[in-house]
C-alpha cells in the first residue's frame, strides 16, 4: 500500500478519535459546571478542559479568559485551533477524500455527512441543549465511523493502520486526562468519601463512559486508586492504556507479520505493553502518578514517530 | 432555426412518443409536482452524499458543487446505438492510426492530406514523443467522442477528445441514482448495462503493459490531486478498478523503472492511467516547475519500461482544424467511408472559408481550435453586435486560431426546469477504449444538457447539468 495512504489513513483515524474525545471531555465539563460548587469543587472546569486538550498557550494567544463561551468557542468550533473538533472533522474528511479508495463508502459517507451537518454550525449561538445535541452527533460520528471500518473494511494493513491510529490517539488522550486530573485521584486525608472528591471521580469515569462499568469490574465504590487502576491497567476497561496497548501490538505485528519485517515500532510497542503489564497501581501511586503517565505519554509520541519512519514517508 | 425545426427525442417531429419513451412519457403524465420535487432532492442528496462534487476554478464560493441531475433519462434504442457504436470505433481506430502516424512516418502529410504546419505547430504536439511505440500502437487508449444528434437519423461528431477525457463517473453515478430513485419506471425496460466500465478500463489497461512487465502488471490512476475539479472521479475509478490512486510524489524512476512507495518499500508500475495533463507529467522534460509530475517519467516512459494512457502529445486529435480532416484521416487509414459524420467546417486559415466566416458570422459558431470546456467560443446566432464584431476582429487578427461551424438545431430532450417539463439541447460523450486487444465501448454514454431555455452550452464549468443515458431494446 502506498506510504501516503498509510499517512493518511492513520491519521485520519487519529482526528476522529481525537474529536470524540473531546466531545466526551465538553459533555462532562457541562455536566460538572452545573453542580453547585460544594459538589464540583472550586477547580474551573472549563480549565481542565483546555489542559487536557493540551492546548492552553494556544488558548491563551487567543483568549484572555477561560469562560464556557470562549472554550467552546476555541475547542469546538476555531478554525485557528487545528484541534478543535469542527478542524478535526474537517481533517478527517480531508484525509478521507485523499484516500477514498482506502476505505469504505460507508466510512466516507460517515466522515461526509458529519462534515456536511457540522460545517455551518454556530457555536456562540449554542444553548445547553444545542451543546448536547451536537456533541452527541460528534460521539455518533466516531461511533458510526469505528463501526463502518470494522465492519466493512478488508483485513489488509488499510484496516491495520487505520486501527494503529485509533488506538495510538486513545491511549495519548486517555493518559492526558488523567494527568489533569491527578490531584483529584492523590489521596487526601481530609476529603476521602467526601461528595466532592465523588463526584469528580465520577466524572472522570463519564468522560470516558466509564462509570458503570466500573461498578460492573469493582462491585465497590468509587476509589481514586481503583479508579486509576481501572483506566490505565485493566484490561477489561476498552480505553484502559493496557487495552490500547494490547490492541497496538496486535496490528502491529498483523503488519510485521504480512510484511514478513519487525522494527523499531514492534519492539517499542511491546516493551511499554510489558511495563504497563508488570505495574501495579500502589507502586505507580508511590512512584508518582504524574510521573508515570508524562512518561507514557512520551513513550507513546515516541511511537508515533516510529510508525511514521517505520511506514509513512 | 427556430423551436419548431428543433428534434425532441421523446417526442417526435409529429408529436408521437418516440420508441424508448413510452413509460417516460406516462410518469410525467401521471406524476405529481409534489413526487417529482421530492426525487429531486433526494437526487440532489444522493450526490451530496457520496461526494460527486466538482470544484469550480477561481470561484471560492462554490468550492465543492453538484452538477445538476436531470431525472428524466435520455433514451437511445439498440438498433441506434449499434451504429454509433461502429462509428465510434471506426473512429476511434483511425485516431489512433493517425496519432501513430503524426509521430512515426507522416505517410498522411507526405499524401498532402493534412497541411504539415497543422500537426507540428500544434501547440499539442510533442517532439518528444517523435519515434516512440507504445505498447500495442496504441496511443488514444481512452477516448471521448462528443456526439450532437439532429434528427431521427443523423448523428454529428462534435469534437474528439483524446487527451484525458472525463465525466465517466457521472455516466455510472447517473445510472447509481436512476436505479434507486425510480426502480419502477427502470425496470419496465430492458436498458443495457454501463457498470463493467471499471472492469472494461481495467481489462485495456493491462493490455497495454510493456513486454517488460510481469503477467500481472501493476496498473495506477495518476491524479493531480484531491484539490482537481474531476479528483472525485479519480478516486471513483481506482476504487472501482482496485487499483492505487497515486500522486506525483508516491512514484519515482530508478534505472529507467518507475516504483511507488509502499509502506513496505519500492514497488514497480507497469501502467500509469494518468489525469493529469502532458505538461505537468515530468518536470525533466516538459513544465520543470510543475510539482504534480514525476522526474524522469519521460525516459522511462521511451526506455518502453512504463506504459503512459493515454500516450503523451495525443492532444493533436483535439484540436478543431484536425478535427475539419476526420472523414479524410478515416479513408486514409482505414479504407472505409465514416460511419459518423463531421459537422461541416470552414477552417479560418484558408481565405475563402475566412471570407464566408466574417460574412456570415451571426448564423455561425466560431470556435478556437485549441479550446475546450466551452471556453472561447461565439454562438452567432446568440452574439450580440459587439461579440460578434470582436470576433470578427480575433479572426482577422489570427485566422488559423479558429474554426467556425453551422449553429446545428441540435435535439432536445424534455427536462424538469423551474416552470415545469421543457426542452433542452442535449450532447453524447460516450467513452471509447482502445487495448491491445480490442475496442470497448459500454452502451451509452454522458448525456450533457443545457440547462438555460435554447442554450447549445453543455459544459459543466458553463451550468450545463446531466442526465442517465439509456441505450434500451424496444
Amino acid at each position: 500500500m502506498l506510504s501516503r495512504m498509510a499517512d493518511s489513513l492513520y491519521w485520519l483515524s487519529r482526528y476522529v478519535e481525537r474529536a470524540d474525545n473531546l466531545a466526551r471531555i465538553l459533555d462532562t465539563a457541562q455536566r460538572m459546571a452545573g453542580l453547585p460548587s460544594n459538589y464540583a469543587g472550586s477547580t474551573n472546569e472549563w480549565e481542565s478542559v483546555i489542559s487536557t486538550a493540551a492546548s492552553t498557550a494556544a488558548f491563551s494567544a487567543q483568549f484572555d479568559e477561560v469562560t464556557r463561551a470562549n472554550v467552546l468557542h476555541f475547542i469546538v468550533g476555531s478554525q485557528a485551533n487545528p484541534s478543535s473538533i469542527l478542524s478535526c472533522i474537517a481533517t478527517a474528511r480531508n484525509n478521507a477524500r485523499s484516500v477514498r479508495t482506502a476505505i469504505t463508502s460507508e466510512m466516507w459517507e460517515t466522515l461526509n455527512d458529519a462534515w456536511n451537518e457540522t460545517r455551518t454550525a454556530d457555536v456562540r449561538a449554542m444553548s445547553p441543549s444545542d451543546l448536547s445535541r451536537f456533541l452527541a452527533m460528534v460521539k455518533e460520528m466516531s461511533l458510526r465511523f469505528d463501526g463502518a471500518a470494522y465492519r466493512t473494511m478488508l483485513r489488509t494493513d488499510h484496516f491495520w493502520f487505520q486501527r494503529l491510529g485509533t488506538y495510538i490517539e486513545r491511549a495519548d488522550n486517555m493518559a492526558r486526562l488523567l494527568d489533569v486530573k491527578y490531584h483529584v485521584l492523590l489521596p487526601r486525608q481530609e476529603l476521602v468519601g467526601g461528595s466532592l472528591d465523588y463526584f469528580q471521580w465520577a466524572s472522570l469515569l463519564r468522560s470516558v463512559n466509564a462509570l458503570t462499568s466500573f461498578h460492573w469490574v469493582y462491585r465497590e465504590s468509587l476509589q481514586p486508586w481503583l479508579v486509576a487502576d481501572f483506566l490505565i491497567l485493566r484490561s477489561e476497561q476498552p480505553r484502559s492504556l493496557v487495552s490500547c496497548y494490547k490492541e497496538i501490538n496486535e496490528y502491529l505485528d498483523q503488519i510485521s507479520d504480512a510484511y514478513g519485517r519487525q522494527g523499531a515500532s514492534q519492539r517499542r510497542a511491546r516493551a511499554t505493553l510489558a511495563r504497563l503489564g508488570n505495574a501495579n497501581i500502589d507502586r505507580i501511586f508511590q512512584a508518582g502518578l504524574h510521573e508515570f503517565l508524562e512518561e507514557f505519554i512520551a513513550d507513546n509520541n515516541e511511537l508515533g514517530r516510529n510508525i511514521s519512519q517505520q511506514y509513512l514517508s | 432555426m427556430t423551436e419548431q425545426s428543433q428534434f425532441n427525442e421523446m417526442y417526435g417531429p409529429d408529436g408521437a412518443v418516440r420508441p424508448g419513451y413510452a413509460a417516460f412519457h406516462e410518469w410525467i403524465q401521471t406524476a405529481s409536482r409534489e413526487l417529482i420535487d421530492s426525487r429531486k432532492l433526494e437526487a440532489e442528496h444522493f450526490f451530496r452524499r457520496i461526494g460527486i462534487t466538482f470544484n469550480v476554478y477561481g470561484d471560492v464560493q462554490g468550492a465543492e458543487r453538484l452538477i445538476p441531475f436531470d431525472i428524466i433519462p435520455r433514451v437511445l434504442t439498440t438498433s441506434e446505438w449499434d451504429l454509433l457504436s461502429r462509428g465510434l470505433e471506426q473512429r476511434t481506430k483511425a485516431l489512433n492510426a493517425f496519432i501513430g502516424d503524426v509521430y512515426g512516418a507522416r505517410e498522411i502529410v507526405r499524401a498532402g492530406l493534412v497541411p504539415e504546419d497543422l500537426i507540428f505547430q500544434n501547440p499539442a504536439f510533442q517532439p518528444e514523443m517523435v519515434g516512440v511505440r507504445p505498447a500495442g500502437d496504441i496511443f488514444v487508449h481512452i477516448a471521448g467522442i462528443d456526439v450532437v444528434r439532429v434528427d431521427a437519423e443523423t448523428f454529428y461528431v462534435l469534437e474528439d477528445n483524446a487527451r484525458t477525457p472525463s465525466g465517466v463517473s457521472y455516466m455510472l453515478e447517473n445510472r447509481e441514482a436512476m436505479m434507486r430513485l425510480l426502480p419502477d419506471v427502470f425496470h419496465q425496460h430492458r436498458v443495457l448495462p454501463v457498470d463493467d466500465y471499471p472492469d472494461a478500463l481495467l481489462a485495456t489497461l493491462r493490455s497495454v503493459a510493456p513486454k517488460t512487465a510481469t503477467r500481472d502488471p501493476t496498473v495506477v490512476l495518476l491524479t493531480p490531486g484531491a484539490f482537481n475539479s474531476a479528483y472525485y472521479e479519480h478516486s471513483f475509478l481506482a476504487d472501482k478498478m482496485g487499483v492505487e490512486l497515486v500522486e506525483g510524489s508516491d512514484l519515482f524512476v530508478r534505472g529507467g523503472i518507475v516504483y511507488m512507495r509502499t509502506t513496505q518499500g519500492p514497488r514497480r508500475v507497469d501502467v500509469i492511467y494518468r489525469r493529469i495533463d502532458d505538461e505537468f507529467l515530468d518536470p525533466l522534460a516538459f513544465n520543470p516547475t510543475s510539482l504534480l509530475g514525476v522526474p524522469g517519467l519521460m525516459s522511462a516512459y521511451k526506455a518502453g519500461n512504463v506504459t503512459i494512457a493515454n500516450a503523451v502529445g495525443t492532444g493533436v486529435c483535439d484540436d478543431k482544424a484536425i478535427y475539419s480532416y476526420m472523414p479524410e484521416i478515416v479513408k486514409f487509414y482505414l479504407g472505409e467511408e465514416p460511419i459518423l459524420k463531421n459537422v461541416p467546417t470552414w477552417r479560418c486559415r484558408e481565405a475563402d472559408s475566412l471570407k464566408y466566416v466574417l460574412a456570415n458570422i451571426d448564423k455561425l459558431v466560431v470556435k478556437e481550435v485549441n479550446g475546450s470546456g466551452g471556453y472561447g467560443m461565439l454562438v452567432g446566432p446568440h452574439a450580440t453586435r459587439e461579440q460578434c464584431d470582436a470576433f470578427r476582429a480575433k479572426l482577422r487578427d489570427s485566422p488559423a486560431g479558429f474554426i467556425a461551424q453551422p449553429t446545428l438545431s441540435l435535439s432536445t430532450v424534455p427536462c424538469f426546469v423551474e416552470s415545469g417539463v421543457a426542452p433542452r439541447h442535449v450532447d453524447l460523450r460516450p467513452f471509447v477504449l482502445s487495448g491491445a486487444d480490442r475496442v470497448r465501448c459500454v452502451p451509452g454514454g454522458l448525456t450533457r444538457v443545457a440547462m438555460k431555455e435554447g442554450s447549445l452550452v453543455v459544459n459543466s464549468s458553463q451550468g450545463g447539468g446531466t442526465k442517465d443515458t439509456w441505450v434500451v431494446e424496444v
